[in-house]
Protein backbone atom coordinates (compact mmCIF):
# COMPACT_ATOMS: atom_id res chain seq x y z
CA UNK A 1 0.00 0.00 0.00
CA UNK A 2 1.29 3.44 -0.63
CA UNK A 3 1.30 6.17 1.60
CA UNK A 4 -0.52 8.99 0.85
CA UNK A 5 2.42 11.89 0.39
CA UNK A 6 0.52 14.78 2.45
CA UNK A 7 -0.26 11.91 4.65
CA UNK A 8 3.52 11.34 4.93
CA UNK A 9 4.39 14.36 5.71
CA UNK A 10 1.50 15.28 8.29
CA UNK A 11 3.12 11.77 10.31
CA UNK A 12 6.64 13.51 10.14
CA UNK A 13 5.80 16.69 11.41
CA UNK A 14 3.68 15.36 13.90
CA UNK A 15 7.35 13.67 15.50
CA UNK A 16 9.01 16.26 17.36
CA UNK A 17 5.49 16.65 19.39
CA UNK A 18 5.28 12.70 19.58
CA UNK A 19 9.01 13.30 20.84
CA UNK A 20 8.34 15.65 23.52
CA UNK A 21 4.91 13.45 24.67
CA UNK A 22 6.98 10.36 24.64
CA UNK A 23 10.11 12.04 27.02
CA UNK A 24 7.83 13.42 29.11
CA UNK A 25 6.06 9.88 29.82
CA UNK A 26 9.35 8.09 30.04
CA UNK A 27 11.73 10.56 31.43
CA UNK A 28 14.67 8.67 28.92
CA UNK A 29 15.29 10.18 26.00
CA UNK A 30 16.65 6.88 24.02
CA UNK A 31 13.52 4.44 24.97
CA UNK A 32 10.95 8.03 23.74
CA UNK A 33 12.73 7.59 20.21
CA UNK A 34 12.06 3.96 20.52
CA UNK A 35 8.35 4.47 21.39
CA UNK A 36 8.18 7.05 18.46
CA UNK A 37 9.62 4.72 15.88
CA UNK A 38 7.11 2.32 16.89
CA UNK A 39 3.94 4.25 16.99
CA UNK A 40 5.23 5.75 13.26
CA UNK A 41 5.04 2.24 11.77
CA UNK A 42 2.60 1.51 13.48
CA UNK A 43 0.47 4.67 12.44
CA UNK A 44 1.89 3.87 8.51
CA UNK A 45 1.09 0.18 8.90
CA UNK A 46 -3.07 1.40 9.75
CA UNK A 47 -3.22 4.55 8.03
CA UNK A 48 -6.26 3.05 6.09
CA UNK A 49 -8.00 3.11 9.84
CA UNK A 50 -7.07 6.62 9.91
CA UNK A 51 -10.78 8.99 9.26
CA UNK A 52 -9.48 11.76 7.21
CA UNK A 53 -10.70 15.03 8.70
CA UNK A 54 -10.30 14.13 12.44
CA UNK A 55 -7.45 14.91 14.15
CA UNK A 56 -4.28 13.06 12.97
CA UNK A 57 -2.34 14.34 15.84
CA UNK A 58 -4.53 12.84 18.40
CA UNK A 59 -4.32 9.66 16.73
CA UNK A 60 -0.72 9.26 16.83
CA UNK A 61 -0.69 10.20 20.12
CA UNK A 62 -3.44 7.38 21.15
CA UNK A 63 -1.05 4.92 19.54
CA UNK A 64 2.12 6.29 21.63
CA UNK A 65 0.28 5.94 24.65
CA UNK A 66 -1.07 2.95 24.13
CA UNK A 67 2.35 1.39 23.15
CA UNK A 68 3.74 2.79 26.09
CA UNK A 69 1.89 1.60 28.52
CA UNK A 70 1.60 -1.95 26.98
CA UNK A 71 5.49 -1.42 27.28
CA UNK A 72 4.80 -0.13 30.84
CA UNK A 73 2.96 -3.22 31.66
CA UNK A 74 5.15 -5.43 30.63
CA UNK A 75 8.29 -4.19 32.45
CA UNK A 76 6.14 -3.57 35.45
CA UNK A 77 5.72 -7.69 35.70
CA UNK A 78 10.24 -7.99 34.79
CA UNK A 79 11.11 -5.70 37.53
CA UNK A 80 8.93 -4.39 40.62
CA UNK A 81 8.50 -0.53 40.15
CA UNK A 82 8.89 1.50 42.93
CA UNK A 83 7.78 5.16 43.19
CA UNK A 84 10.96 7.27 41.37
CA UNK A 85 12.42 4.51 39.51
CA UNK A 86 11.68 6.74 36.56
CA UNK A 87 12.91 9.42 38.25
CA UNK A 88 15.96 7.50 38.61
CA UNK A 89 15.85 6.05 34.75
CA UNK A 90 16.70 9.91 33.88
CA UNK A 91 19.00 9.82 31.03
CA UNK A 92 20.26 12.70 29.00
CA UNK A 93 22.19 12.59 25.80
CA UNK A 94 25.84 14.37 25.68
CA UNK A 95 24.10 17.50 22.82
CA UNK A 96 21.43 18.38 25.05
CA UNK A 97 22.61 19.44 27.80
CA UNK A 98 19.75 21.66 28.22
CA UNK A 99 18.16 18.95 29.76
CA UNK A 100 19.58 19.69 32.94
CA UNK A 101 17.24 22.53 33.09
CA UNK A 102 14.23 21.04 33.90
CA UNK A 103 15.82 17.96 35.91
CA UNK A 104 13.73 18.94 38.85
CA UNK A 105 10.46 19.23 36.85
CA UNK A 106 11.56 16.00 35.25
CA UNK A 107 11.96 14.21 38.57
CA UNK A 108 8.85 15.45 39.97
CA UNK A 109 7.08 14.75 36.87
CA UNK A 110 8.69 11.32 37.32
CA UNK A 111 6.80 10.62 40.76
CA UNK A 112 3.82 11.30 39.69
CA UNK A 113 0.98 8.42 38.98
CA UNK A 114 0.82 7.14 35.27
CA UNK A 115 -2.50 8.40 34.83
CA UNK A 116 -1.86 12.13 36.25
CA UNK A 117 1.38 12.60 34.36
CA UNK A 118 -0.17 12.04 31.09
CA UNK A 119 -3.32 13.97 31.35
CA UNK A 120 -1.26 16.97 32.82
CA UNK A 121 1.29 16.51 29.99
CA UNK A 122 -1.22 16.26 27.50
CA UNK A 123 -3.56 19.46 28.50
CA UNK A 124 -1.16 21.31 30.19
CA UNK A 125 1.82 21.28 27.50
CA UNK A 126 0.48 19.17 23.94
CA UNK A 127 -2.33 21.71 24.46
CA UNK A 128 -4.74 19.37 23.75
CA UNK A 129 -8.39 20.25 25.16
CA UNK A 130 -9.31 18.33 28.21
CA UNK A 131 -11.65 16.71 25.71
CA UNK A 132 -9.44 15.58 23.19
CA UNK A 133 -7.20 14.42 26.24
CA UNK A 134 -9.95 12.23 27.01
CA UNK A 135 -10.22 10.84 23.98
CA UNK A 136 -6.46 10.01 23.97
CA UNK A 137 -6.95 8.35 27.10
CA UNK A 138 -10.03 6.46 26.90
CA UNK A 139 -11.59 7.67 29.71
CA UNK A 140 -14.12 10.56 30.62
CA UNK A 141 -13.71 14.31 30.41
CA UNK A 142 -14.58 14.59 34.32
CA UNK A 143 -11.57 12.45 34.88
CA UNK A 144 -9.27 14.25 33.18
CA UNK A 145 -9.96 17.11 34.75
CA UNK A 146 -9.59 15.68 37.93
CA UNK A 147 -6.46 13.97 36.97
CA UNK A 148 -4.86 17.23 35.47
CA UNK A 149 -6.27 19.06 38.94
CA UNK A 150 -4.29 16.57 41.12
CA UNK A 151 -1.11 16.65 38.72
CA UNK A 152 -0.97 20.29 39.51
CA UNK A 153 -1.04 19.92 43.43
CA UNK A 154 1.52 17.26 43.47
CA UNK A 155 4.04 19.14 41.26
CA UNK A 156 3.10 22.30 42.99
CA UNK A 157 4.50 20.73 46.57
CA UNK A 158 7.22 18.37 44.78
CA UNK A 159 8.42 22.18 43.23
CA UNK A 160 7.38 23.54 46.09
CA UNK A 161 5.64 26.26 44.36
CA UNK A 162 2.91 26.24 47.64
CA UNK A 163 2.63 30.23 47.53
CA UNK A 164 2.45 32.55 44.61
CA UNK A 165 5.32 34.92 46.16
CA UNK A 166 7.83 32.41 46.02
CA UNK A 167 7.04 32.66 42.49
CA UNK A 168 10.23 33.72 40.77
CA UNK A 169 10.79 32.48 37.46
CA UNK A 170 13.87 30.05 37.57
CA UNK A 171 16.93 31.64 35.64
CA UNK A 172 16.51 28.88 33.45
CA UNK A 173 13.17 29.17 32.33
CA UNK A 174 13.22 32.75 31.94
CA UNK A 175 15.78 32.45 29.49
CA UNK A 176 14.17 29.98 27.38
CA UNK A 177 11.27 32.07 27.65
CA UNK A 178 12.91 35.00 27.00
CA UNK A 179 15.66 34.52 23.91
CA UNK A 180 15.68 31.24 22.74
CA UNK A 181 11.91 31.08 21.32
CA UNK A 182 13.36 33.85 18.60
CA UNK B 1 -7.89 26.72 32.44
CA UNK B 2 -10.37 28.46 34.30
CA UNK B 3 -12.88 26.30 35.19
CA UNK B 4 -11.78 24.47 37.80
CA UNK B 5 -10.41 27.48 40.42
CA UNK B 6 -13.86 28.29 41.89
CA UNK B 7 -13.54 26.24 45.35
CA UNK B 8 -10.98 28.84 46.71
CA UNK B 9 -11.36 30.39 49.97
CA UNK B 10 -11.68 33.88 48.62
CA UNK B 11 -10.23 36.17 50.69
CA UNK B 12 -8.33 33.65 52.27
CA UNK B 13 -6.61 32.34 49.54
CA UNK B 14 -3.13 32.48 49.89
CA UNK B 15 -3.48 30.99 52.87
CA UNK B 16 -5.81 28.36 51.66
CA UNK B 17 -2.98 27.47 49.25
CA UNK B 18 -0.69 25.63 50.68
CA UNK B 19 -3.12 23.29 52.35
CA UNK B 20 -4.90 22.91 49.47
CA UNK B 21 -1.47 21.60 47.84
CA UNK B 22 -0.86 19.29 50.75
CA UNK B 23 -4.36 17.44 50.67
CA UNK B 24 -4.54 17.69 46.70
CA UNK B 25 -7.83 19.17 47.29
CA UNK B 26 -9.39 22.50 46.35
CA UNK B 27 -8.06 24.89 44.00
CA UNK B 28 -4.17 25.69 43.21
CA UNK B 29 -4.23 29.87 42.90
CA UNK B 30 -3.59 31.29 38.94
CA UNK B 31 0.13 32.14 39.92
CA UNK B 32 0.90 28.60 40.74
CA UNK B 33 -1.30 26.94 37.80
CA UNK B 34 0.66 29.74 35.35
CA UNK B 35 4.12 28.79 36.86
CA UNK B 36 4.08 24.68 36.51
CA UNK B 37 2.34 25.63 33.04
CA UNK B 38 5.01 27.65 31.92
CA UNK B 39 7.63 25.62 33.24
CA UNK B 40 5.94 22.34 31.78
CA UNK B 41 5.63 24.31 28.34
CA UNK B 42 9.35 25.29 28.51
CA UNK B 43 10.28 22.07 29.06
CA UNK B 44 8.26 20.16 26.23
CA UNK B 45 9.05 23.26 23.86
CA UNK B 46 12.56 22.28 24.25
CA UNK B 47 12.18 18.81 22.81
CA UNK B 48 9.56 20.08 19.74
CA UNK B 49 12.68 22.51 19.14
CA UNK B 50 15.06 19.87 17.80
CA UNK B 51 12.64 19.07 15.50
CA UNK B 52 12.75 15.73 13.23
CA UNK B 53 15.80 13.73 14.00
CA UNK B 54 17.50 12.14 10.81
CA UNK B 55 16.80 8.41 12.21
CA UNK B 56 12.50 8.92 11.19
CA UNK B 57 13.31 10.60 8.04
CA UNK B 58 15.64 8.27 7.55
CA UNK B 59 13.11 5.39 8.07
CA UNK B 60 10.48 6.73 6.45
CA UNK B 61 12.75 6.92 2.95
CA UNK B 62 13.52 3.46 3.82
CA UNK B 63 9.90 2.15 4.37
CA UNK B 64 9.04 4.01 0.77
CA UNK B 65 12.19 2.59 -1.18
CA UNK B 66 10.61 -0.84 -0.49
CA UNK B 67 7.63 0.04 -1.30
CA UNK B 68 8.61 0.99 -4.57
CA UNK B 69 10.48 -2.42 -4.52
CA UNK B 70 6.83 -4.45 -3.80
CA UNK B 71 4.59 -3.67 -6.56
CA UNK B 72 2.15 -4.79 -4.35
CA UNK B 73 -1.36 -3.59 -2.91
Amino acid sequence: MTIDPALRDAVLAAIPKLRAFAISLSGNVDRADDLVQETMLRALANIHSFQPGTNLQAWLFTILRNLFRSEYRKRKREVEDVDGRHADSLVSHPEQDSNLEFKELRVALGKLPQDQREALILVGASGFSYEEAAAICECAVGTIKSRVNRARHRLASELSIERAEDIGPDPAVRAVMAGKLR
Amino acid sequence: MNDDKTKGPGSDMLSGVSKSSRDGSGALDKETQTKIGQQLRAMYDEVVRQGVPDRFADLLKELERREDQEPKS
